[in-house]
């Protein structure tokens, strides 16, 4: 059994490693980048939120300020495109982490209902700053990245690589958070806040610390689309739906999990483009219509995500497999 | 000097309107623990339906609340049951996930109808003002505030003083124990959010009436009906009346002494400068175990 296990996950490495040179196609690696990033940040994302119980809607925000970070950065240092951009990427992280640390604070004092709306409006807030202070962010019309100079056939594989790379990277904070004491508190905490504050753990503290992990993971991701897009505009930077998809893809997988956003954003990543494409073009609003419906649907049969959904089949077909030995035995 | 007054004056008119969309989101959550992300775009699909009743049978859009009101309630009571309620784990942020596909689908269908142009409701009153203190005021602001309080007037008539208002609270103050004293939680909480709905109907007039509109519109507007509540505390009526007269007022002279770019701005830092000192809100509870 285990051994399937570790031959599967190896195949699915290979698979990962090589696949810009199975399908050189731009358009499929276009989306596996954007794939690879959406599976980062709901990654990163159900590291705070699903982890901890505390659904965040402003996760968007640190993905805007790494953005930002990264954009100014290369305009008032003279960078050139190329793969220098790449190694600001954990100095967007980290402004965008010691910006979590205040907000963290103010946010994380309300109930967890209060939560969810008042991530929205620090989203909104920084938003609104983008927009306003022009002298900084340039408003409205956006600040433009520089623009990588290796050609149009190879484009999208260095971004490939650094998304897959900080996919890992947070695949494995993410895994080493669940295994450790830390993310048994936190699981706690989602569980049942009151009885962990009795037991004297300290939540405060605990809920910080995800919070400004998960908003590192969020600024390097920001900063990297920043940069593959080649340009950010406050409405582009604090994208409220960017937010809603990465708790569907999450949602999707199996909040709570581990692999479950990875899943998520595996299945929901390519269908949100496909029908944007698609069917967008035919009338607007028909792509919003089915996207709704479709989430709807899979929102209504699968409320618990799919990895939640396919470990209880595997408990009750083995359940049901040892009931049949012992009835065969007896 | 007049500008300022013109400006608080705006601002209470405005707030009321606000007061009468963020009151149906504020019971919502008191009564059934959701937030209802489509709040925004149901006070849009009022608002097309009001433009609907206006352009196309011709009744006065004020009268013709009387017929979207309803209507819309039907609609409340419908999304309720056929998705609200299917919700039974995890219902925080279910509900958030389903209210905002419902959203976009409201979103979708009135794009494919209406198109992405904007429209503003008509009616021969609408542009006249009459002139007060130095500034002029349009009637409409007067109509909608006036509109605004008398049904704010009678959503507190139904919630202190009728016998399903007292199952509503009670429903709101401890659920288990309602449905242990006889209150038929389910019927209360699918009337409460086919309120909820109806009230984002005269909301839509009001709101219609007074800005140009299209669906996208929607994000804007539940941002800020969303701020408003938390700020008067989630599930308190009381607040959400006070925060939206607050808010606006605050926001409308901001626009007027410093500039109009900060004034949204506004809204979101007094909220989150307020949640350092009070995370419950104005009137809200700090929620202690819930059952």
């Amino acid at each position: 059994m285990k051994h399937i296990r570790t031959v599967g996950l190896l195949v699915i490495l290979v698979f990962t490693l090589a696949f810009p040179f199975l399908f050189p196609n731009a358009a499929v690696t276009t989306m596996a980048v954007f794939t690879l990033l959406f599976a980062g940040a709901a990654t990163s994302w159900n590291l705070f939120s699903g982890y901890t119980g505390y659904v965040s809607l402003g996760y968007v925000t640190f993905y805007g300020i790494g953005a930002y970070t990264l954009a100014l950065c290369c305009k008032y240092w003279n960078i050139e495109g190329g793969y220098l951009p790449f190694v600001l990427l954990p100095l967007a992280g980290l402004v965008a982490a010691i910006f979590a640390i205040p907000l963290g604070w103010i946010v994380l004092r309300v109930q967890r209902h209060t939560f969810v709306v008042v991530t929205i409006a620090m989203m909104f807030t920084f938003q609104l700053l983008a927009y306003n202070l022009k002298s900084i962010t340039n408003g409205s019309s956006g600040i433009l990245l520089p623009f990588p100079p290796w050609g149009p056939d190879f484009f999208n594989v260095p971004f490939y690589y650094v998304a897959l790379a900080l996919l890992f990277f947070a695949l494995s904070v993410s895994w080493w958070v669940r295994s450790s004491k830390y993310g048994l508190g936190l699981l706690a905490i989602r569980d049942d806040e009151e009885r962990v504050l009795g037991l004297g753990v300290k939540t405060g503290i605990y809920k910080l610390a995800a919070f400004v992990i998960s908003a590192f993971f969020g600024g390097m991701i920001g900063g990297m689309i920043a940069y593959f897009l080649g340009s950010i505009f406050p409405s582009g930077a604090f994208d409220p739906v960017f937010d809603i998809t990465i708790t569907l893809m999450c949602f999707l997988g199996g909040i709570g999990t581990l692999v479950g956003p990875i899943l998520g954003a595996l299945l929901l990543g390519p269908l949100q483009q496909y029908i944007t494409l698609q069917v967008g073009s035919i009338g607007t609003g028909l792509d919003l219509l089915l996207f709704g419906a479709l989430l709807l649907i899979i929102l209504l049969f699968l409320p618990e995500g799919i990895v939640p959904s396919l470990q209880h089949l595997w408990v009750i077909g083995k359940e049901s497999k040892s009931m049949e030995e012992k009835q065969n035995r007896g | 000097m007049t500008l300022i007054i013109e400006a608080i004056v705006l601002g209470i008119l405005t707030g009321s309107v606000y007061a009468l969309m963020s009151s149906g989101l504020t019971l919502v959550f008191g009564v059934m623990e959701i937030v209802n992300i489509a709040q925004g775009i149901m006070v849009i699909l009022g608002a097309y339906l009001s433009y609907v009743v206006g352009m196309y049978l011709h009744i006065d859009i004020f009268l013709g609340l009387l017929l979207t009101m309803p209507v819309m309630f039907v609609i409340g009571v419908g999304i309720e049951w056929a998705f609200v309620r299917r919700i039974k784990k995890n219902r925080v942020m279910l509900s958030i996930l389903v209210m905002y596909a419902v959203a976009l689908m409201i979103e979708g269908s009135l794009d494919l109808i209406f198109s992405a142009s904007f429209v503003q409701l008509q009616a021969p009153y609408i542009d006249a003002a009459f002139p007060i203190l130095g500034f002029h005021l349009p009637y409409v602001y007067i109509f909608a505030c006036i509109l605004s309080i008398v049904l704010l007037a009678l959503l507190y008539l139904l919630v202190y003083c009728t016998k399903f208002g007292h199952g509503l609270r009670a429903s709101m103050q401890n659920r288990t124990a309602a449905v242990l004293v006889g209150i038929d939680v389910q019927k209360v909480q699918t009337i409460a959010f086919g309120i909820g709905v109806a009230l984002a109907a005269a909301g839509g007039l009001a709101y219609g009436a007074t800005n140009s509109f299209n669906a996208a519109s929607s994000y804007d507007l539940i941002a800020r009906l969303l701020v408003i509540i938390v700020m008067g505390g989630m599930g308190s009526l009381r607040g959400a009346f006070v925060a939206s007269l607050v808010m606006l007022i605050i926001s409308d002279v901001t626009a007027v002494i410093w500039s109009p770019v900060w004034s949204s701005l506004i809204f979101n830092v007094l909220l989150m400068v307020l949640l350092i000192f009070r995370p419950q809100g104005l009137f809200g509870q700090l929620e202690g175990r819930k059952q």
